[in-house]
């Protein structure tokens, strides 16, 4: 029964991809509407949720008190989780962690920590006793394909948008979360034979491998990722990264424009 | 747990409420069906700070087979807190709480739910709270009607979370926050606004009967209006904006 319905779309999207079209209109690099409201739960010290074509998702900070590593006495520490409980969609159970939300926590984690965007030393409060613990929690509550972008959009908007709640802790005023940099990912799903951006559900089911591809403010690479069965060139990585370097920046203008308002 | 009484003063000299309210008075309640695109209905619902969202999946053959009924449907809710939803992380995962919640908010729509239209099927409700500021279980039965009725899942009607209880020796209507943690009692109800009929209720703290009978009151009268609300909320979606 499950492999009934994939054939059948997988020949709709091959030939769709013969006539460079694809199911739902738009072109091969052509992303959905992205929607971005912050701010949106009142009791997250950072909040953040995004409108991805179909697909919501929600993020949310947090902050603990705790003591540091024994290695790294100065420096608080960073964590993102990701949860696909079955509001997302029916093809989610009920259950404990799976690959596929710990794989997505983990992906969008990497780009944030690698890009260097928080000062993990600005997060230490009394060294070698006292550390912040910054709790990023991304919760996927529509999936409608391409929950890796929105989810790694959610949680940078959220961070930057994060108030320190250091009066709860009694470690002195509230103030902003220094975030100087604003790590974006984008995604790619081979459909029909060749790679598309922003894979929608059709697209994610009847399509192969993905690759996230997490940038910088300068245009370096922060994460990289491949998902699922499957094999790419170098040369179909280099065009991939270009329409990446593009999008990635039109995210970022995004959230300047957000955060200007 | 009601705690922590004649520490905390609740109720201001003119007898209003720390926020401002009667004593009778609801927090605002908004409605909004079919926001999630990938469930077959849904509803988000705010109460005051609270923010619920409930999906709706099926009916689908219920699966594993040993929780099959041969003569109706069963209804599985799972109530789950966001990590982020409260003043204090949670640890994601399921807990006591959102165990029993999840179980008696699951009888509570049972009755509601014409089940026996659907024998050896499963109504999966997903209830999330993403922003908690007590009375979240009520605010997620209320989401959970919504996105039941927007699911297209006949119903003998919907049900509306409501609570009541006392502070300061003073019945009160919708607690708060401080008046959750630091008041006397906390009576949470889900009412059936059509027939007057209870499907949920529980209750922790201490009351009297006749306080018991004022809660009550209040509550059937809130329900009232947070019916109008969901219904709004549903013709909003399917009678062209009412």
């Amino acid at each position: 029964m499950v492999e009934l319905v994939p054939s059948l779309l997988r020949q709709e999207l091959s030939n769709l991809a013969d006539v460079d079209q694809r199911i739902d209109g738009r072109s091969r690099w052509q992303s959905r509407d992205v929607k971005l409201e912050v701010n949106c739960l009142y009791n997250g010290d950072g909040s953040a949720k995004v409108t991805w074509g179909d697909t919501i998702v929600y993020a949310g900070v947090k902050f603990e008190v705790r003591t540091p590593w024994p290695d790294r006495p100065n420096e608080g520490s960073l964590m993102c989780g990701a949860e696909l409980r079955p509001i997302a969609g029916r093809k989610y159970e009920p259950g404990p962690p799976s690959p596929e939300s710990i794989e997505l926590g983990r992906v969008v984690d990497r780009g944030i920590r690698e890009s260097g965007c928080i000062d993990l030393e600005s997060l230490c409060i009394i060294p070698g006793e006292k550390v912040y613990g910054v709790m990023i929690d991304i919760h996927v509550l529509s999936d409608c394909g391409n929950i890796f972008d929105a989810s790694a959009l959610a949680a940078i908007a959220a961070l930057r948008t994060t108030i320190v709640p250091a009066s709860t802790f009694d470690i002195g005023d509230d103030h902003p979360l220094i975030v100087t940099k604003a790590p974006m990912m984008c995604s790619f799903t081979r459909v029909g034979g060749r790679y598309v951006l922003d894979a929608n559900e059709q697209e994610e089911l009847g399509g192969n491998e993905r690759i996230h591809i997490t940038l910088g403010d300068d245009g370096h690479l922060h994460s990289l990722q491949k998902g699922l069965k499957g094999v790419f060139t170098p040369a179909e990585f280099a065009e991939i990264l270009d329409v990446a370097q593009q999008r990635c920046t039109e995210l970022r203008d995004m959230v300047s424009a957000m955060e200007a308002n | 747990m009601m705690g922590g009484y004649g520490d905390v003063k609740l109720l201001n000299d003119d007898g209003t409420r720390l926020d401002g309210r009667a004593i009778d008075e609801m927090r605002p309640v908004t409605a909004e069906v079919g926001v999630l695109p990938a469930a077959d209905g849904s509803a988000m619902v705010t109460h005051g700070l609270n923010v619920a969202v409930a999906a709706v999946y099926g009916p689908v053959e219920a699966h594993p087979r040993k929780i099959q009924r041969q003569d109706r449907a069963v209804v599985d809710v799972r109530y789950n807190m966001a990590p982020f939803s409260t003043s204090d992380r949670i640890r994601p995962g399921y807990n006591r709480r959102s165990r029993e919640i999840s179980k008696v908010t699951a009888e509570a729509l049972e009755s509601v739910v014409l089940v026996e239209r659907f024998p050896r099927a499963k109504i999966s409700v997903e209830i999330e709270i993403l922003a908690a500021e007590a009375g979240t279980r009520c605010v997620g039965i209320t989401a959970a009607s919504l996105a039941l009725a927007d699911a297209g899942i006949p119903m003998r009607d919907m049900i509306v979370g409501v609570a009541s209880g006392k502070v300061e020796d003073t019945v009160v209507l919708d607690l708060d926050k401080a008046e959750d943690n630091y008041g006397q009692a906390d009576l949470p109800v889900g009412i059936l606004p059509t027939t007057g009929e209870i499907a949920f209720l529980q209750m922790d703290g201490d009351l009297s009967p006749e306080e018991y009978d004022t809660c009550m009151e209040y509550n059937f009268k809130a329900a009232k209006e947070i019916h109008e609300v969901m219904v709004d909320a549903l013709k909003a979606k399917y009678d062209g904006g009412a």
